[in-house]
């Protein structure tokens, strides 16, 4: 086919740039110029000054643009010349783009002294100095890289969580949502464990581990390590650290599978979650990008069940050698009362599944699938019980494997690839094949959930939007033009292909937790 | 047995697909001149404005054909020859078939304008439509699209989201009203004029102007005045394309004429979706539908029919959507757009003037018969169960909310809709449902 060719003929799309527009990005572009000069050693007196013009450029000319792009047009789908524009086409824009990202991420990880983090002792420099003040204001210390990291961080979902709502604004799902996810940004990921940890200078404590409340094992993988778990248990931290103990298990045990079961793994990944936080508004220009192939969904389904069973071993591996090194009998559960509880709630679900089995008549294979996974997952606690001893969990060390784990899924996976490789392969990348988490909501998801994308009868032209939209690569049409329902385990259920549906095929919905009532329409 | 299709297009492709289900060891041929693999023609927009790649508008991936053994020939059939049982290629090479379906489609009309062949002129129905659209497009300053149908109106949203200038005629006094009742016809109107496009009803062309190369420069009105423009799009309507029966003995009227098992006058020749015309078609319904849904309704029902199990088509109950710029519209049931002797029509319009729900219902049996919807998005399920149960209008009304499709959180209208029936008619009808999909199925009982 000829076709990229012959359309470049024409001037698709000529970009309609303002005044406003261009008042906007100037105004970006002289926060991004502050930032700079800091990064190479400027502006070192008024640094709160500077720091105070240059956050406030970035969001005043965001905001600016996004006002003069979609608030004094009519409302409605602005996905006008997407696939003609460089940065959201993967073109050479989108490729600059990726790369000034990932080379951010690579100094955060690797080298935090190019951004002017000071180490051994020494005050920050460059950029991270520039941050001290903001720092000092909200916890009575300098800056580190991740707090630069963490305000960016925070200033982006909430700046293009504005020009995602106005992009949206006939669509008060979506702006519900987007309201949603940058409170518990700037809330719970933001403000409480700064503030949290300004509560180390008083009195009463001196030891709160930094906890961002609204993160939940398994992606937050830390979370049962020998460190934390100390640090909640510690006296410094109070009650604080023993209550934020009792919360993160109560999240991963009553309230996410009591959310998921109603909602649908929604309420997590595109309501409340960080990362979906971000995908959803600093990275719903690439959206489209995702890949929808069927070889895709099959890379994705091996890639993020592997993730997920590695962060289960990993973390009982984790647990294991903390009772190895801290006697076995030292906390609420001994040693053995953890791994044979384990190997019970695991066992005990695939039993359950089974007897039940007749209930999932549309999805056989996945049943299947579900139990030798989670016969395989038992096997691998038993194993790590039996072949590991107080250093090493089944001949490897526990500590390096976990290094590891952090090393490749929670740094490069989530941040250099997962952030740093949106405009080439779409927002969603580490939510689809790399977040633990993910895959455990999506596993409920599929087989214990009331939520599923209900299909409109025939009324579907096949028209592809849906698919072309969907961050997660679901092939949402070719559900839609059969007449069947979208229960998906990877669905984050943002909204996005209904709303970009022409003919109003497709709606989010709750209802019976029946196999036929969910997969086929009424 | 071999069967050949003509035409790759959702009626084709349907009973292709179909045929393979029913039997994995029939021979399946599907040829095409336009496009090697099957695409949605209805997403052509989407790819002149850059919302997706033609890639993208493909419902099948590539590898999709050869897994399932339907063989895809991208070749244009000049004859058919059925007593040897051969369709023609315009090369002259020949293929043999045991059964044929025609399933090729329609093409834009021209009326004979003057000039209506002129480089810059043309419709919008094929893939080849689309590239030389895009080669008009280039330096464009002005264009006029002629024709107030859907396909006129979705070529006007097109060249307008590239920032070019459109002038929009339309023969009929408000747009499309030869469908639309006149409430909804008026919404269109503004939402055309809303976006900045020159909107001029009641307008006709006369002919088109050429500049010395032989492109368009003008087209003049029925009322004399003559418009600027590098671009004509005409858009009035498409009519089948049923130029394969030349020589042959099928019978046609404006398309190929079928039984009730989409059969034409020769054996073993088919035909569905836009090109076929049904001898006897429901009271009040067309013999033609030219619509996505009745290629994908009669695929299946052609397949069995193929593989020798006679099954007669039946027309479902008239359902139809569209999109008219930003105002969604569906429609359920058929009726005419004015109030008959013995209908009544419950309308409701939001103050915003983009939303509307018209419920049609005949005033004897108190039977809804319709909806017409914009801006609002209903239950198909719901609202064509309704019609086919001939419920009554009170019944519908205190069950409205089930209807209700738009996306959660968004405001629900059903209280106003029967507030306004009850001041009308002086009755009492209470919501007594919410929306709740669980409320729909406790509705079918299931
Ligand atoms: C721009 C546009 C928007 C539309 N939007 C909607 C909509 O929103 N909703 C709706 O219901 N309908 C819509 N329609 C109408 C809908 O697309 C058609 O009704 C439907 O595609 C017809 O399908 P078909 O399979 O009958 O024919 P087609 O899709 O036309 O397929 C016929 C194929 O046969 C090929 N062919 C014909 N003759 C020969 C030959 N001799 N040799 C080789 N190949 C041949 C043609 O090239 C074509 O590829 C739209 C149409 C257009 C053009
Ligand atoms: S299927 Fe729809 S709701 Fe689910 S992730 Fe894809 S676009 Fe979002
Ligand atoms: S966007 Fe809507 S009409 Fe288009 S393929 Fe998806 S469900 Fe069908």
């Amino acid at each position: 086919m000829q076709i990229e060719k012959s359309l470049s003929l024409a001037n698709p799309s000529p970009r309609n740039l303002t005044p406003g527009h261009k008042i906007g990005l100037s105004i970006v572009g002289l926060g991004l110029v502050l930032l700079l000069i800091a990064l190479f050693g400027g502006l070192r007196s008024h640094v709160g000054l500077f720091l105070a013009l240059a956050l406030s450029s970035l969001a005043v000319g965001g905001i600016t643009y996004a006002w003069f792009e979609y608030m004094n047009k009519p409302e409605g789908i602005k996905n006008n010349g997407v696939w003609h524009f460089g940065e959201s086409s993967r073109g050479t824009i989108g490729w600059v783009f990726g790369v000034v990202i990932t080379l951010f991420y690579i100094a955060l990880y690797w080298f935090p002294e190019w951004l002017g983090q000071g180490s051994a002792g020494a005050g920050n420099s460059g950029m991270v100095a520039l941050f001290d003040p903001l720092s000092i204001l909200l916890k009575g210390q300098p800056a580190s890289q991740w707090f630069v990291y963490g305000t960016f961080y925070t200033l982006a979902i909430l700046v293009l969580g504005v020009k995602f709502i106005w992009k949206y604004r006939h669509n008060r799902y979506q702006q519900i949502r987007t309201f949603s996810v940058m409170f518990f940004q700037l809330g719970f990921a933001f403000l409480i464990p700064e503030i949290l940890s300004s509560l180390n200078n008083t009195a009463s404590f001196s030891d709160i581990p930094y906890n961002d409340f609204k993160n939940m094992w398994p992606l937050n993988y830390y979370f049962f390590d020998d460190y934390n778990i100390k640090a909640m248990l510690s006296p410094g931290s109070g009650n604080l650290g023993l209550s934020m103990l009792i919360w993160g298990l109560a999240m991963v045990f009553v309230v996410s599978p009591f959310l998921t079961y109603f909602f649908g793994k929604r309420w997590y990944c595109s309501w409340v979650c960080g990362c979906g936080g971000l995908a959803e508004t600093a990275g719903d220009p690439f959206r489209q990008l995702s890949d929808k192939s069927l070889k895709a969904w099959k890379f994705e389904r091996w890639m993020i069940h592997g993730v997920l069973l590695f962060a289960v071993l990993m973390t009982v591996a984790v647990i294991y050698s903390f009772y190895q090194k801290n006697g076995n009998e030292s906390f609420w559960i001994s040693k053995d009362m953890f791994i044979w509880g384990t190997v019970t709630l695991l066992l005990g679900i695939a039993a359950a599944v089974f007897f039940m089995r007749e209930r999932f008549k549309h999805i056989k294979k996945d049943v299947r699938f579900l139990i030798v996974g989670l016969i395989v997952t038992t096997a691998g606690v038993i194993a790590i019980n039996y072949l590991s001893g107080a250093k090493h969990v089944m001949f490897v060390e526990s500590y390096p494997l976990r290094k590891w784990y952090g090393f490749f899924i929670g740094v490069t996976f989530s941040g250099v690839i997962g952030v740093g490789f949106y405009p080439l392969l779409g927002s969603r990348v580490w939510c689809r094949f790399g977040c633990p988490m993910a895959g455990l909501l999506g596993l409920q998801q599929r087989f214990f959930s009331r939520f599923r994308i209900t299909t409109n009868g025939d009324q579907c032209i096949s028209c592809g939007n849906c698919s072309t939209y969907c961050e997660m690569g679901i092939d949402v049409r070719s559900y839609a033009q059969k007449g069947q329902n979208i229960v998906r385990a990877s669905c984050v259920g943002c909204g996005i292909c209904a709303a970009v549906c022409p003919r109003g095929v497709l709606r989010l919905e709750n209802g019976p937790n029946t196999d036929e009532s969910r997969m086929e329409s009424i | 047995m071999h069967i050949v299709i003509i035409g790759n297009g959702i009626a084709g492709i349907t009973t292709a697909r179909h045929l393979r289900k029913l039997d994995p060891d029939v021979r399946i041929s599907v040829i095409s001149a336009e496009t090697e693999h099957f695409f949605s023609r209805t997403a052509l927009m989407y790819i002149y404005m850059g919302h997706m790649k033609y890639e993208h508008t493909k419902p099948y991936e590539d590898h999709f054909w050869a897994k399932n053994r339907i063989e895809l020939i991208n070749k244009h059939v000049s004859r058919l020859d059925p007593d040897s049982k051969a369709v023609v290629f315009s090369d002259d090479s020949r293929m043999l078939y045991d059964k044929l379906v025609l399933a090729t489609g329609s093409a834009s009309n021209r009326f004979g304008w003057p000039g209506q062949y002129l480089d810059g002129v043309q419709g919008l129905y094929s893939y080849q439509d689309l590239l030389t659209l895009e080669q008009w497009s280039a330096g464009l300053k002005h264009a006029v699209i002629v024709g107030g149908g859907l396909i006129g109106i979705e070529l006007v949203e097109m060249l307008h989201s590239r920032h070019i200038p459109v002038t929009f005629l339309v023969r009929e006094k408000s747009f499309w009203d030869g469908v639309m009742p006149a409430e909804e016809s008026r919404m269109v109107n503004e939402e055309i004029r809303r976006n900045g496009v020159d909107l001029r009803l009641s307008s006709e062309l006369k002919e088109i102007l050429s500049d010395e190369h032989g492109r368009a420069r003008a087209v003049v009105t029925t009322d004399g005045e003559e418009i600027a423009c590098q671009f004509v799009g005409l858009t009035a309507g498409v009519h089948p394309r049923i130029e394969l029966a030349d020589g042959t003995a099928i019978e046609t009227g404006r398309g190929f004429l079928v039984d009730e098992y989409l059969e034409t006058s020769v054996k073993d020749i088919y035909a569905a979706g836009d090109c076929a015309e049904l001898r006897q078609s429901i009271p009040g319904r067309s013999t033609i539908e030219a619509v996505w849904y009745t290629g994908k309704h009669m695929g299946p029902v052609l397949a069995q029919s193929l593989l020798g199990e006679p099954t007669a088509y039946q027309q479902k109950t008239w359902f139809n959507s569209a999109k008219f710029m930003d105002i969604e519209w569906q429609t359920y049931g058929f009726f005419p757009k004015d109030p008959q002797e013995d209908e009544a029509h419950l309308i409701w319009v939001h103050p915003d003037g983009k939303k509307s729900v018209r419920i049609v219902y005949d005033t004897s049996s108190q039977a809804v018969k319709g909806f017409n919807l914009m801006g609002v998005r209903y239950r198909g399920e719901i609202c064509l169960h309704w019609i086919d149960s001939a419920t009554p209008i009170q019944t519908v009304l205190e069950n409205l909310s089930l209807a209700n499709f738009d996306p959660e959180f968004y405001r629900q209208h059903e209280a106003d809709i029967i507030q306004q029936f009850n001041q009308q008619s002086g009755l009492n009808v209470k919501l007594k449902s919410k929306r709740s999909l669980s409320g729909v199925f406790a509705y079918f009982g299931k």
